[in-house]
């Protein structure tokens, strides 16, 4: 036998049985503990938490965007509010826009792919000069004004929003409307490929909603192509969007492809989808509660405490009249 | 020296059904919860209960199924999770949203369905979280607080409608765990038939 064997360590050393096995029984038991905390708290995540995921990388600062023609230099219109502003990273993250999805931060991530160039809107029905017109020549007609108006949402939150757009009524005034007309109907772009939210049936698609011919053609009823004196984002309803500030935000129907005057009342979405819940005019009424929640209040996105929802969302004294002698609790 | 079976079972629960309440403080705090942070807390927390809830009442028909013991063993912690989270889910909307203010509460719960089928969950799950401790148990007497704890699926029934009411439009998601519960509720259903069945069966002492 060789000589120069490895020395063996002295028996003192050596690890009891025991402990060894013990010690390997730790590093399992740590091992199984990790892997089933992750998976519970991973099961978790995938169940509801991402929903949270923070949208820093998705939120434009409108750097992107084309910039607007300056508003005209009239000065602040007197239909504005000089309530602060809601920032524009939060006018572009929580949308309602179900065409993209129906979390609140689904419009932000996927209408990128909608295409809103080239666009062309049908404008038929009761006019006397029907057509299909592009939209950069709808915006060659108007100069664009910037309106600062409150956005009130059927679901109890509010905002400050600096639309720039021009009156719908200058539009309708163009076409020649006749006298048979007597409400406005509009429809939004239906395209699943692009909308993919439409592949689900959570909504009769294509959305649909409507005004009667005087609430199209008051001073305060906008169709909006930008907002901070940027194109419109896609998740704000580009191109085209219609603003009416003293109703519920979803009669603000987004991506117009088409305005149909028309002599009957003409259906709504979301009126055809639950029609206890959302009726044709959906003025803002703090008196008249939705079925499931109060709309006596709201919260301004950004601030904590709740305010007091005003009536016809603060504009009442431009439009109360429109509807004098209207049961407005029959007529919500 | 004998260490209990699975003892890294009920830690590894704890940690990671703790974690969506880190994550929630961490993106509260870096303002990173979206534009509207309180309905974001109050949905999640909601949806956290309803999730230990029904995870708490699918222990026993794993059990049933596969023979599995570990999922006795975290049951109580569960269920306490549940408990825990619905209780931050109601903080969250009587503090954080209402602002504590008792008429626009009272209000809600009582012309409000979906917030009064909501808290009558959550007053159910108080007795269950009271007599979770295996001194109660022994108190009680296991038939007893068996009995009792049959509650804890008329809660997460109650907690499902909560959630379907609450919905806009997409039922989807709460049928889901509708669902779920029902396939679960079934399990135990077709378990005590069989049970009925065996004693029956069983030759009867002369």
């Amino acid at each position: 036998m060789p000589d120069n064997k490895v020395p063996e360590p002295p028996s003192s050393e050596i690890t009891p049985e025991k402990s060894y096995l013990r010690r390997r029984e730790l590093i399992k038991n740590a091992g199984l503990f990790v892997g089933t905390a992750g998976v519970v708290g991973g099961g978790l995540y995938l169940l509801g938490m991402k929903r949270t995921h923070p949208m820093d990388q998705f939120v434009p600062d409108g750097g992107g965007l084309p910039t607007l023609p300056a508003a005209q230099a009239q000065g602040p219109s007197s239909y504005d509010t000089d309530e602060p502003r809601t920032p524009f990273a939060d006018i572009t993250t929580y949308n309602n826009f179900y065409e993209f999805g129906l979390d609140k931060n689904d419009p932000a991530r996927h209408a990128h792919i909608l295409k809103t160039r080239p666009w062309s809107v049908v404008i038929d029905g009761e006019v006397a000069k029907p057509q299909t017109v592009d939209i950069d020549q709808i915006l060659s007609w108007f100069s664009l004004e910037e309106r600062v108006y409150r956005m009130r949402c059927v679901e109890a939150w509010s905002m400050v929003i600096p639309w720039h757009g021009f009156p719908l009524g200058e539009l309708i005034k163009r076409v020649e409307p006749t006298s048979r007309a007597k409400y406005v109907a509009f429809t939004t772009l239906m395209d699943p490929e692009q909308m993919p939210g439409q592949k689900r049936h959570v909504l009769d698609w294509p959305y649909v909603e409507g005004l009667r011919m005087d609430e199209a053609m008051h001073p305060l009823t906008i169709l909006a192509v930008g907002l901070y004196g940027k194109t419109l984002p896609n998740q704000n309803g580009a191109p085209l969007r219609l603003v009416v500030p003293w109703k519920y935000g979803f009669k603000g129907l987004k991506s117009i492809v088409k305005i149909t005057l028309t002599e009957q009342q003409p259906p709504t979405t979301w009126n055809l989808a639950k029609p206890s819940e959302y009726g044709f005019y959906a003025n803002v009424n703090p008196e008249v509660d939705h079925p499931r929640w109060s709309q006596a209040t709201e919260r301004r996105v950004g601030e904590y405490r709740r305010r007091p929802t005003l009536p016809f969302n603060g504009y009442a004294e431009q439009v109360a009249s429109l509807y004098t002698g209207m049961d407005l609790r029959e007529n919500y | 020296m004998a260490s209990p079976p699975l003892p890294w079972l009920n830690p590894a629960v704890l940690v990671g059904g703790l974690a969506p309440l880190a994550l929630l403080a961490v993106q509260g705090a870096q303002g990173t919860l979206g534009p509207n942070v309180i309905e974001a807390v109050l949905n999640q927390t909601g949806l956290l209960a309803l999730v230990f809830l029904v995870g708490s009442l699918a222990c026993t028909p794993l059990k049933l199924l596969f023979g599995w013991t570990w999922p006795i063993r975290v049951r109580k912690l569960v269920g306490l999770m549940a408990f825990g989270y619905a209780v931050l889910h109601f903080l969250t909307y009587a503090v954080a949203d209402q602002g504590l203010a008792l008429r626009p509460i009272l209000e809600d719960i009582t012309k409000r369905k979906f917030i009064a089928v909501g808290l009558i969950a959550l007053v159910l799950l108080v007795p269950l979280a009271v007599t979770s401790t295996n001194a109660a148990v022994r108190r009680l007497g296991f038939p007893a607080w068996k009995r009792l704890h049959r509650l804890g699926y008329l809660a997460a029934a109650l907690g499902v409608i909560h959630f379907v009411w609450r919905v806009k439009q997409d039922v989807t998601e709460p049928f889901i765990y509708g669902a779920v519960l029902t396939v679960l509720l079934g399990i135990r259903a077709v378990e005590a038939v069989r049970k009925r069945r065996r004693t029956r069966e069983a030759p009867r002492p002369a």
